[in-house]
């Protein structure tokens, strides 16, 4: 067991893919040489060549594409995407090229591949760079999406997404690259379409999902020292496959739910989750569900102002408490 | 025309001794321009009838392109085709019946009618599928040969596609991409001078002549333009740039010039045409040139009716194979979405 960042997981994880299966090769602007323009890839193409660990020109089309190809022929790529925002720039790969190509040719075609990108905000980049985009990813048959809040979940999601027959889009939080966990020795492959009870509780559920996750915990302890109203708190992790009985068997225990999210409040996951819970769960619930969101902006750039708009802890609270003791 | 020819044709007189295609491959190659022109005017009947639904592009008029780089193909290479893709998938030996079947949308179709006809996929023939958006197969011909080139395969990818692809920007990442990695892919594009509805010529300027190969300079590439009518010059064009991409020398360019005799689609009538610019292409409509062609190579006149013959009645047979087969089950609504067979998003 050793204490890791975040960030330094992540090239953990790749290395321990690529260490495992030589069809595992790694593409991206910046991730060779560089080690990556968040310092997530940082000894990669010493340790695997660069064969293996290639700099692309920064053509997101290129990079997605020629993913795509190598997965549909017998490689198992991992492709960078810097920033999520830039799957504006190469939306048709995402969108229309590799979840679709299984389906259309009734199954000849497969692409092996995951997608990591450095999503959300929290580093006061602006509207074009902060950006929480998983409900692009989560809306599209084929895919399956991804975004751990912690060291050791980057590890083994990361494990999992690589060994997945499917295309994952893979959500890092660039907010937590510099956050620090405990992480085991050795080889970790996690499951995806799992999720995971963080803190266990009675009165009230809440899911969160990557940088949401330690504010909605450090919400719950507060919740529980100073209103002494016990959460459940969720780490969603995967958005496709959706773990619902993981969901909806804390509902039914805690009779509340409530969704803290990112991303702008439209489509947000926190709808999908809460609709299901409606459907299935409805005679459970003492309450409406309350999702907890980023409202429907581009995000600001100034410190100051995107912190005030992002859910954190005190907004977390506040909703909680009010809805409870309401 | 073209404007420049690269290879020339064989100085005359032609003859089976001076030939370097030979009579084997010469035949192929007419038995495959003459299935792609039957089994695409079936496709165009069967539209009449209401047989073929959805939409279709068909590639009357550019057989040759298909036909002559296919015959430079080894069974290991792979085809990247777009939505104008029936001809390069019968190119590579996929039957009549599965292409009309999946145009008919019936389950006897090549990929039991969930494709369609713009997506015309075999992966057992080395075609890797038909790419529907403009540009977005040639970054994913690049990812198939980069494969080739990390593993050591000497297989080579070639993509084909129209001279409107020439203006989105995957074409130049692929280019640049394909050129800087040394990647064995070979871009083929059919410049039949209309994007859609709309001259090339209209939206490219003045200066460039050829959109592809003028470009493909841009990215150190050798610009060839050929005559993409003739199959032969077709053919061995591309067996230059196959011995160079396996050789480890890096992708080419071919532009070829051709024409489409009918519309963009098949809800287009093809107005915008000047008078009399589809009749002149006719006058060298590339089958009755290669025909011709076979006649003076002292080919038998009954050994080429008996291949026109032979593929009527492949064509025939395979329209009222594709009549009687029924519609898709239903239980193909759902499978395939995901690896394991189905569509499940949630546990």
């Amino acid at each position: 067991m050793a204490e890791l960042t975040y960030r330094d997981a992540v090239a953990r994880g790749i290395a321990q893919e690529m260490a495992r299966d030589e069809d595992v090769v790694f593409l991206g602007e910046d991730i060779a040489k560089a080690g990556g323009v968040f310092k997530t890839t940082v000894g990669l193409l010493e340790q695997f060549g660069p064969l293996r660990v290639r700099d692309t020109p920064i053509s997101e089309q290129a990079i997605m594409g020629a993913a795509m190809g190598a997965a549909m022929t017998g490689l198992k790529p991992i492709a960078e995407i810097m920033f999520s925002d830039f799957f504006a720039v190469c939306f048709d790969y995402i969108a229309n090229e590799f979840p679709k190509s299984r389906y259309m040719t009734n199954g000849q075609v497969r692409c092996p591949l995951v997608v990591r990108t450095a999503n959300g905000a929290g580093v006061h980049f602006g509207a074009q760079h902060s950006q929480s985009v998983e409900n692009w990813a989560m809306m599209i048959p084929g895919l399956k999406v991804v975004a751990p809040s912690n060291p050791r979940d980057v590890i083994g999601l990361l494990a999992a997404a690589v060994r997945d027959p499917d295309p994952v889009i893979f959500f890092e939080h660039k907010g937590l690259y510099p956050t620090k966990g405990e992480v085991p020795d050795g080889e970790i492959v996690d499951t995806l379409g799992t999720a995971k009870i963080v803190r266990p509780g009675k009165d009230a559920t809440i899911l969160a999902l990557a940088m949401m996750v330690p504010r909605a915990i450090a919400a719950a302890e507060r919740l529980k020292a100073e209103a002494g109203i016990d959460c459940e708190v969720i780490d969603v992790r995967s958005l496709v496959p959706l773990d619902t009985q993981t969901i909806l068997g804390s509902v039914a225990k805690t009779s509340r739910v409530f969704t803290v999210e990112e991303n702008p409040r439209l489509c947000g996951w926190g709808a999908e989750i809460v609709s299901i819970v409606a459907d299935e769960a409805f005679y459970d619930l003492d309450g409406p569900p309350v999702r907890i969101t980023t409202p429907h902006i581009p995000l600001p750039a100034a410190d100051k102002l995107e912190d005030m708009v992002l859910p954190n802890e005190a907004r977390i609270f506040d909703t909680v408490r009010r809805s409870l003791e309401g | 025309m073209t404007s420049e020819a690269r290879a020339k044709p064989v100085a005359a007189p032609p003859s089976l001794a001076n030939d370097d295609i030979g009579e084997q491959t010469r035949l192929h190659i007419f038995r495959t321009q003459v299935t792609i022109r039957e089994a695409e005017q079936r496709a165009y009947d069967l539209f009449l009838q209401n047989l073929v639904k959805g939409t279709s592009h068909l590639s009357l008029g550019q057989e040759a392109v298909a036909a002559g780089v296919a015959a430079a193909m080894q069974p290991k290479d792979l085809s990247f085709c777009t939505y104008r893709g029936h001809a390069h998938t019968l190119a590579r030996g996929v039957s009549v019946e599965k292409v009309l079947g999946e145009l008919m949308q019936r389950d006897n179709g090549l990929m039991r009618g969930k494709g369609g006809s713009m997506h015309l996929t075999s992966v057992e023939h080395g075609v890797m599928g038909s790419y529907a958006i403009i540009g977005a197969h040639l970054p994913i011909a690049c990812g198939a040969a980069w494969r080739a080139q990390y593993k050591g395969h000497d297989d080579v990818s070639v993509c084909f596609f129209g001279d409107g692809t020439t203006n989105i920007g995957a074409f130049h990442e692929a280019l640049n991409f394909a050129a800087t990695w040394k990647l064995p892919v070979i871009f083929v594009c059919e410049n039949n001078l209309y994007m859609e509805y709309t001259a090339i010529a209209d939206v490219i300027p003045a200066s460039i002549k050829h959109p592809a190969a003028d470009r493909a300079s841009a990215y150190g590439l050798e610009r060839i333009v050929i005559d993409g009518n003739d199959a032969d010059e077709v053919y061995r064009t591309a067996q230059i740039a196959f011995a160079k991409a396996r050789k480890g020398d890096g992708p080419s360019m071919i532009e070829c010039m051709t024409y489409r005799y009918s519309g963009h689609s098949r809800a287009d009538p093809g107005k915008y045409r000047p008078p009399g610019e589809l009749e002149s292409w006719q006058k060298r409509d590339p089958i009755k040139m290669y025909r011709k062609r076979l006649l003076d190579f002292g080919i038998a006149e009954a050994a080429i009716a008996d291949i026109e013959a032979e593929v009527r009645h492949i064509v025939d047979t395979a329209t009222e194979a594709c009549k009687a087969a029924p519609t898709p089950d239903v239980s193909l609504i759902t499978s395939d979405v995901y690896a394991d067979g189905g569509w499940a998003w949630r546990n």
